[in-house]
């Protein structure tokens, strides 16, 4: 660092002295805020009563700073302030670039959907456990991780959102959530290990933990630590989005914590781990592309293919949902592949990013359907629904729309994203991903609509005759329906209407890979400029 | 002196993947807490070692006169102990409730999420 020469004659090294405007906080709401609230809440956590309106005054308030984020970025580009007066590269930097405030806007609308179901699902007891406060810091975690452009932070931001969706995890304390915890638990620990081992050789072999400072000098890393790093980042990303080789913990543990939690999860937590993996191989490493290419490809089209297989094999209907959900990654992933930063290919991002979007939707609502059939039933297993047709007509219409969405049919939101990643793989010529693309699609649609005759068009149990009713089931009434289908129906409203209506969404998908390609705008927007080389 | 650090951090490494490979809690806890002082070596030594020079600016001036040790990697161990720690101490509770409750040491036997004999898929449609 300190070389010794004439400091003295030199200038002190400036700081940043003039205040942030208030208008940039918008940069550090969505992350602040959850924080102060859930701080908030932890320390009156006996008063049950205040636990929740105030969780939501947070939320509503974080929605309407989101909306102000994305449309600003939207409008002005990347937009970035620096921590504790230092100047970049020193100092921990926040940029939110499109793909940032898209994803963090979306998370904490699927956060508002799911605390209003949760409402209706958590008990009092959970309630004092922390149920609000703990959900608060996971969205911090979310949103941190997404909006912070110094990587050891977004280490930070990782293990925040873990330690919080391990609280998240147990509330109830089943045998069963004991069970998945421990998998869950020792399996993220190992993967933010390895994040942190990555981190720990990008520091040494750079000398700098910005991110827009790495994405200028990664260029001079040997290659081969630069390739060992790339590899490491990439098991790590891999295991928090559950990729194909090392995505069994995830139908291990997702179906075990309750309804709202799995849907939160579902939504939430995979997206941020294809998030850092679009960031980290496109904008810090993209000199390590053309070799990482193949193996993401390679990843993408087996997951794609093989997630599906076991939701088609699975009777249990949240961990069938769960292998859904890894099928969705598979995507995300093929839209990785299918982009290329050196030969300035940014349809298959744009691909991913609305993927992302669309799946972190579409699979919170459609967990918060299966707590509502779970609920109705009083079973976990597909086999021994049944009927919910005749008692609940509407629930049936909701998961079938969901099914019909996450299959990507036209003209569901899913086929959209999916239109656009084909699209991307007939441009770049891979036409093998295309077809593990509509192969996955194929698959995810016999797969739902299996599930959705086996849970609501059958009329009685497996083994029954079809005229003999399920006399078992509880219909939804009070709480279930006030506190559950109303925020799962607003939500399946949304996606409907995103589906029938998604310009918006291409516009700033669009917007946003283009900034992932070339990121000159992110790296301007942090202080740093191609020209100077970043730090002395 | 970066190469035996760097030895021990292998070492440490390899102790703790193997515990982690073993099935019995304790032993993947060990490795655990193992694995996250490795990791805490290791950001260490790509910090550079330095002798015995603590970073302070004299006063009068703006940045130390001679190479001084780094003190970044210290801020990231530190930050890095404590979250590790909380996430051992997480796991160790877990541990313990899950031998509690499920009576298992054995990842083995622990099959209630995933039952072992899972049914299989409906014929039907």
């Amino acid at each position: 660092m300190a070389s010794g020469v004439d400091h003295a004659i030199q200038p002190p090294p400036a700081m940043i002295e003039q205040a942030t405007a208030v208008a940039d906080w918008v940069l550090v709401w969505p992350v602040a805020l959850p924080l102060i609230g859930a701080a908030a809440l932890l320390m009156f956590r006996r008063q049950t009563a205040f636990q929740a309106p105030l969780a939501f005054m947070v939320l509503f308030a974080l929605l309407v700073n989101a909306w102000i984020l994305v449309d600003r970025v939207a409008s002005d580009g990347p937009i970035a302030m620096t921590m504790g007066k230092w100047v970049p590269p020193f100092g921990i930097s926040f940029t939110a670039d499109l793909l940032s405030a898209l994803l963090s806007g979306v998370a904490i609308l699927v956060s508002i959907i799911v605390l209003a179901y949760a409402q209706g699902e958590v008990e009092p007891r959970d309630t004092r456990y922390g149920y609000h406060p703990l959900l608060l810091l996971l969205l911090a975690g979310v949103n941190g991780a997404f909006l912070t452009a110094d990587i050891f932070n977004l280490y930070v931001w990782f293990e925040v959102m873990l330690i919080a969706s391990f609280g998240l995890f147990i509330l109830g304390g089943r045998k069963t959530q004991l069970d998945g915890a421990v998998k869950y638990g020792f399996i993220n620990f190992l993967a933010t290990t390895f994040f942190l081992i990555g981190i720990a050789y990008i520091y040494g072999l750079t000398g700098t933990l910005n991110m827009a400072d790495i994405a200028l000098r990664a260029g001079e890393i040997e290659f081969g630590p630069r390739i060992t790093v790339t590899i490491i980042f990439v098991i790590a990303f891999a295991i928090k989005a559950a990729a194909f080789p090392l995505n069994s913990w995830l139908a291990a543990s997702y179906h075990t914590p309750n309804a709202s939690v799995s849907a939160l999860f579902a939504g939430l937590l995979t997206k941020v781990g294809v998030y850092a993996l679009i960031r980290i191989l496109y904008v810090l490493l993209p000199a390590t592309w053309s070799q990482t290419e193949t193996l993401i490809a390679v990843i993408a089209g087996v997951t794609l293919v093989v997630a599906p297989l076991g939701a088609i094999a699975e009777t249990n209907l949240r961990r069938a949902l769960g292998f859904i959900l890894v099928g969705g990654i598979g995507a995300m992933l093929a839209g990785l592949a299918l982009s290329d930063p050196i030969l300035n290919l940014p349809r298959g991002i744009f691909g991913a990013t609305f993927y992302a979007i669309h799946s972190m939707l579409t699979m919170t609502a459609l967990y918060l359907v299966a707590g509502l059939v779970e609920r109705n039933t009083g079973e976990l297993d597909t086999r021994r629904m049944g009927g919910i047709y005749e008692t609940n007509s509407w629930l049936s219409i909701l998961f079938l729309v969901l099914i019909l969405a996450i299959s990507g049919l036209p003209p569901f939101l899913g086929f959209w994203p999916k239109l656009v990643l084909i699209q991307a793989g007939v441009e770049s010529t891979q036409y093998w991903l295309v077809a593990a693309l509509l192969i996955n699609a194929f698959l995810t649609t016999i797969a739902g609509s299996r599930l959705w005759a086996h849970i609501f068009w059958r009329s009685g149990h497996e083994g029954t005759g079809s005229e003999t009713l399920n006399d078992r089931l509880h219909p939804l009434a009070g709480k279930a329906v006030s506190w559950g289908l109303v925020p799962v129906t607003v939500l399946t409203a949304i996606i409907f209407a995103l589906g029938l209506y998604p310009a918006p969404l291409f516009d700033l998908g669009q917007g946003a890979a283009v900034d992932i390609i070339t990121p000159d705008r992110y790296i301007d927007a942090v202080g740093l400029s191609p020209a100077e080389g970043g730090a002395p | 002196m970066e190469f035996a650090l760097a030895t021990l951090v292998g070492l440490f490494v390899a102790t703790a993947v193997y515990l982690l490979l073993s099935r019995s809690m304790i032993r993947m806890l060990l490795g655990v807490a193992i694995l996250g002082n490795a990791v805490n070596l290791l950001i260490f030594t790509v910090g550079r070692l330095t002798r015995e020079v603590p970073p302070i600016v004299p006063p009068g001036e703006s940045a130390p006169l001679e190479a001084v040790a780094n003190p970044l990697p210290q801020a990231l161990i530190l930050t890095a102990i404590v979250i590790g720690f909380s996430m051992f101490a997480y796991l160790l509770v877990l541990a313990f409730r899950s031998y509690e409750e499920l009576n298992a040491d054995n990842t083995d036997t622990m099959r209630l999420a995933e039952p072992e004999d899972s049914p299989r898929p409906p014929l039907s449609y």
